[in-house]
């Protein structure tokens, strides 16, 4: 099996505070990720998982005076080798945020050619393809065929995630990031993502950052548990939620913290 | 056993509605206050009006010997060298904004920032004496001979060199309305949320292309709300202006030469106006600012969001 990212000894810190160094949000995490599957990642709360994800498309650095240490390979290629441009970087990687953020000036359809445009793409009728191909692949496009040109805020909720992640698609990145995607969402249009996740895994590499265990064991291949900054155990996720290794992962699991 | 929670006698009932009343009869009375100016304006105008009626707007005579008297050299006076302070003040505030909310860290724009407010809070007749005694030389000197040797094709830009003139006070307003268009820009794109900024980031924008497409499009209404804060600023700016631009009741076809406002008419003769008549078309040309600026304000009030207009 194929694997599209390979995270190397990672470590990251929110600085310049004398506590932020000698308090890393990640310490030495190293784990790969295969091709067309899910990874979930699950963990408490300030356990370092979103900072784990926002690492690997360098989106930890926007935080002033946050560090990073180690590496990430992204189909073999560093990410954070010399001279590598953090902004190609993005491109080649899709992320959603925990809450929907269409862009309220931008229509239905340039919040989905945004990135894009970004990318230099110019001619409307691939721009226009490529809107309803992956809105096509969200399942939004029946909805919303009609009424491209309205903001992309006044859609529902659930409507605006799964734009999101139309917009993220639409530049065909290698990989997908997820931040507690439905977090913001009601049961139903969470449903709605969980089941779009799946079916988006036949072509896409995944990883989601979620707190909610269900999640996790519905939707993943792989699951790893951060606590405190370290990776305690990664494995199948099958493996990790009946016979996890770690005591502390069966804590969790079980519900015993977190 | 007696429930004092819910008390027969409640003694602080009256209370309530008088200090109710209390309030809103002193909230009234700023609305009166407004009424009355505009009212009073009208009353000592009405001589003026009555006299010269809309030829009071276009007409360019104003010739107290003769008590012939129109508004229009006042109004093009005040209207170009607004216009000449916002197109100097707003390019340049617009990128000092972007650079205060996007790219400098903390322990830069807060200093600058401080600055900035501080800029705003200078009395106008320093900006006065510094523009009479810094501007006007170099105005003189430097300046307009430059612009008439690179572009004095423009008819604007002919002529003998003054000093004292429309360019020179346009140029000293747009730094008197340059704070005021800076900390409100800032604080209205600092308050586009993080999370807008991070997802057009993931997408591969780089900075540049964060600010032109996410940044701008979500403070424009605020931006162009400081702008027409800072335009009823510059159009009612009187002893800065009166200082530098040489008072001259005309309407010059170069910009170097001088010219007037009407702030400046109302505050430089007011003193002199010996006749009835003289005295309500000054006071005629008072209506028309405060119409104008009571207009700029509003629109500035409505395009600039809630959380933002304390400044």
């Amino acid at each position: 099996m194929k694997s599209v990212l390979e995270v190397k000894n990672l470590s990251a810190s929110f600085g310049p505070h004398p506590q932020a160094a000698s308090h890393p949000v990640l310490k030495g995490i190293s784990l790969s990720v295969t091709a067309e599957q899910i990874t979930a990642i699950i963990g408490p709360s300030g356990c370092g998982k979103s900072t784990f994800l926002r690492c690997i498309n360098r989106m930890h650095e926007v935080v002033h005076g946050a560090t990073v240490d180690g590496d990430v390979l992204l189909n073999g290629k560093s990410v954070y080798g010399k001279g590598v441009d953090p902004v190609l970087i993005r491109r080649r990687v899709g992320m959603v945020f925990q809450k929907p953020t269409p862009f309220p000036t931008m229509s239905i359809y340039h919040n989905v050619a945004v990135g894009l445009r970004l990318n230099g793409l110019k001619k409307k009728a691939v721009l226009d393809e490529q809107v309803e191909v992956s809105l096509r692949k969200v399942v939004l496009w029946d909805e919303v065929k009609d009424r491209l040109s309205q903001p992309g805020t006044s859609l529902s909720g659930g409507q605006q995630q799964r734009l999101c992640v139309a917009r993220a698609l639409a530049v065909n990145p290698e990989v997908l990031l997820l931040d507690e995607p439905t977090s913001a969402l009601d049961p139903m249009s969470s449903g709605k993502i969980e089941e779009l996740l799946r079916e988006l895994k036949k072509s896409y590499t995944i990883v989601i950052v979620t707190h909610n265990m269900q999640q996790a064991a519905r939707l993943s291949d792989m699951t790893g548990f951060f606590l405190m900054g370290e990776l305690i155990e990664f494995d199948a996720t099958s493996k990790i939620f009946t016979t996890p290794t770690d005591a502390r992962t069966e804590d969790y699991i079980t519900g015993r913290f977190g | 056993m007696k429930n004092y929670a819910r008390g027969g006698n409640v003694p602080y009932r009256w209370e309530d509605p008088l200090f109710k009343g209390v309030t809103f009869l002193f909230a009234l009375f700023i609305l009166l206050l407004t009424l009355f100016i505009a009212f009073s304006l009208l009353v000592h105008a009405t001589p003026a009006i009555k006299k010269f009626g809309f030829e009071f707007l276009w007409g360019t005579t104003w010739d107290p010997v003769s008590e012939q008297f129109s508004a229009l050299p006042f109004l093009y006076g005040t209207l170009i060298t607004a216009v000449i302070a916002l197109l100097t003040a707003v390019p340049i505030g617009l990128f000092v904004s972007i650079f205060l909310s996007e790219f400098s860290p903390r322990w830069l724009s807060d200093p600058i920032s401080y600055l900035i407010d501080l800029l705003a809070a200078i009395p106008s007749v320093i900006y006065g004496i510094i523009g009479l005694f810094v501007l006007v030389p170099l105005m003189r000197g430097n300046i307009e001979p430059a612009l008439s040797n690179s572009i004095g094709f423009l008819p604007v830009f002919q002529g003998p060199f003054y000093g004292v003139g429309i360019l020179t006070a346009g140029l000293l307003l747009s730094m008197m309305i340059l704070p005021f268009i800076i900390s409100i820009s800032r604080e209205v794109m600092l308050s586009v949320p993080q999370t807008q900024r991070e997802a057009i980031l993931s997408l591969g924008a780089t900075q540049w292309e964060m600010v032109y497409k996410v940044v701008m499009p979500l403070s424009r209404s605020g931006i162009i709300g400081s702008i027409f804060l800072a335009l009823a600023r510059a159009l009612g700016e009187t002893m800065a202006v009166t200082m530098v631009i040489g008072n001259n009741p005309d309407i010059p076809l170069s910009f170097f030469e001088p010219g007037h406002t009407m702030a400046a008419v109302i505050a430089n003769e007011f003193t002199e106006a010996a006749s009835e008549l003289y005295l309500s078309a000054l006071i005629e040309i008072g209506l028309i600012l405060f119409l104008v600026s009571f207009v700029v304000n509003g629109i500035a009030r409505i395009l600039i969001p809630g959380g933002v207009r304390a400044a």
